[in-house]
């Protein structure tokens, strides 16, 4: 569902993704992962189409589609989600207004009719127990004055909600304590089914023993350097990512 | 963000057309004949004529004052006509009677001069150019010994009450556009609730300018007596037209002891085109004078005018008295306005609250200007301030200018202050859920006026959103 070729992307003209191949098929659940720098974020904001991020060469094709070519309000209908690093504050929005707004506006794209009020609450409930977040959150403003751990599991109510085929977690564990770090894992487990894929980028192996991947990448200097089974994500977290960079050097002489 | 939130595109004003209807107007230029013949034109009594050719008098001993952040031409004042009236063939004996024509442009305007038509909760009193046409609901409100107007036929029918309040609060001494109001204003509304009565409906009013080259200045006077509560909405639009036309209003609200004024704007003046051509400059006083234990809440959103010029102020003589003032002021495209309010604390334990919020788009400019004085007499006076700006765009400008007089030193003042830009990350954030734009702009705007619209009525804070997203459609590239 997602085929990444020769992927050449940066930020501010600074080419930072140097040929990144991948590969998702549907139902997949395969985590990135790699040390600072390496361009795990990169690849999520250009999947997401952000703003200052550009394309100098290669393609992306999802569900048969050029991903590049839409919009950034359009892949989101279309089914790619992004669930932020750093959500942001929008005062004065609140959360279920906000979110009601997305369904719809997806809902329309896809030529469904909208959700009243009383559907979408409906709706909502339901989707929130999955985060353990509880009601009196919904009329507050989207992630204002949430803590860190809040803002991750309303990316992940959200997430819930709008019902993504291609779901990306950038960096979603960082600065998430045990118990946050279960939940979230609980609710993109809930996801998981035969349309639903996921693409996780991760700094540590920690999450990936909730949420266990198909496939584990590792990326370093803009490219996937090596892949295999979840066993990859443990290997790294015992050896560290300097051995693979090393060995990436060693095998570039 | 450059390439999202850039040029202003077309905004377009839905209220601008004209009513082709014969009118009754006086020539241009200002002169005490001129004032003689629009006292008599509205059959005044001898004491108004006089305390206008006073007003006149200086009046043309006064200058324009400069110190507003705003840049405009100077207008000629003696090429404006003072008064302009739509012809009627003689005196209505009831609504039905409104000139269809006129009735027309009111119902265009989404105001209907038909009380079964209405809404229930709401009486309209509406005013086309220089006189009020109509004014629904007057017998009902009678019954209650409420009096609701116009200010024409308040001075035929309760002139003790006019006299002894019309320029109590704005003297006519005041400043240049007061006094020249004071001398020329022609029509307005006037409301009365008397003692321990509390206003059953929301009373409004609505004003039109349509005439070419006619000014409009009117006048409005609310008085609430002890223990009463009324909540008053106004509203304005103006046609398209290239000339600028000028809108000099006085409004003066007496809440007497223990009671409570509320008082909504939702101004929507032409406010020229995207070159700046053309529009009204709303060039408004508007003061309340607060008795013991009473309380006077101004709340307004400024989306239209050329040029926007007004500080809605609360003068809080009696103790215990509160002042409140709500605002969202927008402006786009060449639009100008110097906006913000004055708190003058008398009384003890007097409080005020100022929540000011600026919109900026394209390459309009927006001042919020403030003062809060605490006098001598103040003990225990408290003052809450905050002022927000959003830009929209890299052209567009916002400054603030509080002023803060403190003559007594158990005052307690906060002020907070803020000036954000939409932020490329929220309005990705929005895209990313797959929320347009352009929705995400207006939703984001309409979260920052949030405070302020929630102090709206209902009906008022649905209308003035929907404004907001009218008067920012295109601010999005």
């Amino acid at each position: 569902m997602l085929e990444i070729k020769n992927l050449h992307a940066g930020i501010d003209g600074k080419e930072i993704l140097h040929g990144l191949d991948l590969h998702v098929g549907s139902g997949e659940v395969h985590a990135i992962m790699g040390p600072n720098g390496s361009g795990k974020s990169t690849l999520a904001n250009v999947l997401a189409g952000r703003p200052r991020y550009h394309v100098t060469a290669g393609s992306v094709s999802y569900e048969g589609k050029d991903l590049l070519a839409l919009p950034t309000e359009e892949r989101a209908r279309e089914g790619v989600f992004l669930a932020m690093q750093y959500p942001v504050e929008i005062p004065g929005v609140n959360n279920i207004y906000f979110l009601k707004a997305a369904l719809n506006a997806v809902r329309k794209h896809h030529g469904e009719e909208e959700l009243d009020a009383m559907e979408f609450l409906q709706l909502a409930r339901q989707k929130m127990k999955l985060v353990e977040l509880d009601e009196a959150f919904m009329n507050r403003a989207v992630n204002e004055g949430f803590s860190g751990g809040e803002k991750k599991r309303n990316e992940i109510f959200q997430m819930a909600v709008l019902d993504p085929k291609l779901a990306i977690l950038d960096e979603t564990d960082s600065g998430l304590d045990i118990d946050a770090l279960r939940i979230v894992a609980g609710g993109v487990n809930a996801l998981r089914s035969e349309k639903h894929s996921v693409l996780v980028i991760t700094h540590y192996q920690r999450l990936l023993s909730y949420l266990v991947p198909d496939f584990v990448h590792v990326l370093a200097n803009g490219r996937i350097v090596r892949s295999g089974g979840k066993e990859l994500a443990e290997e790294l977290e015992q050896k560290g990512y300097e051995w693979i960079e090393q060995e990436v050097a060693a095998g570039a002489r | 963000m450059a390439e999202t939130i850039e040029q202003i595109a077309n905004q377009e004003y839905k209220y601008g057309f004209v009513t082709d209807i014969e009118s009754d107007v006086a020539p241009p230029g200002l002169n005490e004949d001129i004032i003689r013949l629009i006292s008599a034109k509205k059959g005044e009594p001898e004491w108004l004529l006089e305390w206008r050719l006073k007003s006149l008098r200086h009046w043309l001993t006064m200058q324009e004052p400069t110190w507003a952040n705003v840049k405009f031409n100077k207008i000629d004042y003696q090429a404006i006509r003072y008064y302009s009236a739509p012809k009627q063939k003689k005196t209505l004996n009831s609504l039905d009677e409104v000139d269809p024509e006129l009735r027309r442009t009111f119902e265009k305007l989404g105001i209907s001069l038909g009380e079964q038509k209405r809404l229930s909760g709401v009486a309209v009193d509406a005013v086309f150019d220089s006189v009020s046409v109509a004014t629904t609901f007057r017998a009902e409100l009678a019954k209650l010994g409420i009096i609701f107007c116009s200010f024409s036929d308040a001075v035929r029918e309760h002139p003790d009450l006019v006299r002894k309040y019309v320029g109590s609060v704005v003297p006519y001494t005041d400043n240049f556009f007061a006094t020249l109001n004071s001398a020329v204003f022609t029509d307005g509304s006037f409301c009365y609730i008397p003692k321990g009565v509390r206003c059953p409906m929301e009373l409004s009013t609505y004003f039109r300018i349509n005439s070419a080259g006619t000014g409009q200045f009117e006048r409005t006077l609310i008085i609430a007596d002890e223990g009463a509560y009324v909540s008053y909405l106004e509203g304005c639009t103006a046609p398209m037209r290239d000339e600028n036309q000028l809108h000099a209003a006085v409004v003066e609200l007496v809440a007497l002891d223990g009671a409570t004024i509320k008082y909504s704007t939702v101004q929507n003046w032409y406010p020229g085109d995207k070159e700046g051509k053309g529009g009204i400059y709303n060039f408004v006083t508007k003061r309340g004078k607060a008795f013991k234990n009473s309380k006077i809440s101004w709340t307004q959103v400024e989306t239209g005018s050329a040029i926007t010029w007004k500080y809605p102020s609360c003068i809080l003589q009696g103790d215990n008295s509160v002042g409140e003032f709500y605002s969202v002021a927008l402006t786009n495209n060449h639009q100008q306005a110097d906006t913000g309010s004055k708190m003058i604390h008398i009384g003890k334990n007097t409080r005020s609250t100022i929540v000011s919020k600026g919109i900026s788009a394209g390459h309009g400019q927006q001042t919020y200007r403030g003062a809060v004085k605490i006098l001598k007499s103040a003990e225990d006076a408290r003052n809450y301030s905050q002022c927000d700006s959003l830009l929209l765009g890299d052209k567009c400008g916002a400054h603030t200018f509080p002023y803060i007089e403190v003559r007594n030193p158990t005052a307690k003042m906060e002020h907070e202050a803020s000036t954000s830009k939409i932020g490329e990350d929220q309005l990705f954030y929005c895209q990313q859920r797959g929320i347009s734009a352009e929705d995400a702009v207006s939703m984001i705007v309409n979260g920052f006026c949030r405070e302020v619209f929630r102090e709206l009525p209902m009906e008022f804070a649905v209308e003035a959103q929907k404004l907001l997203g009218v008067s920012l459609e295109g601010s999005v590239g």
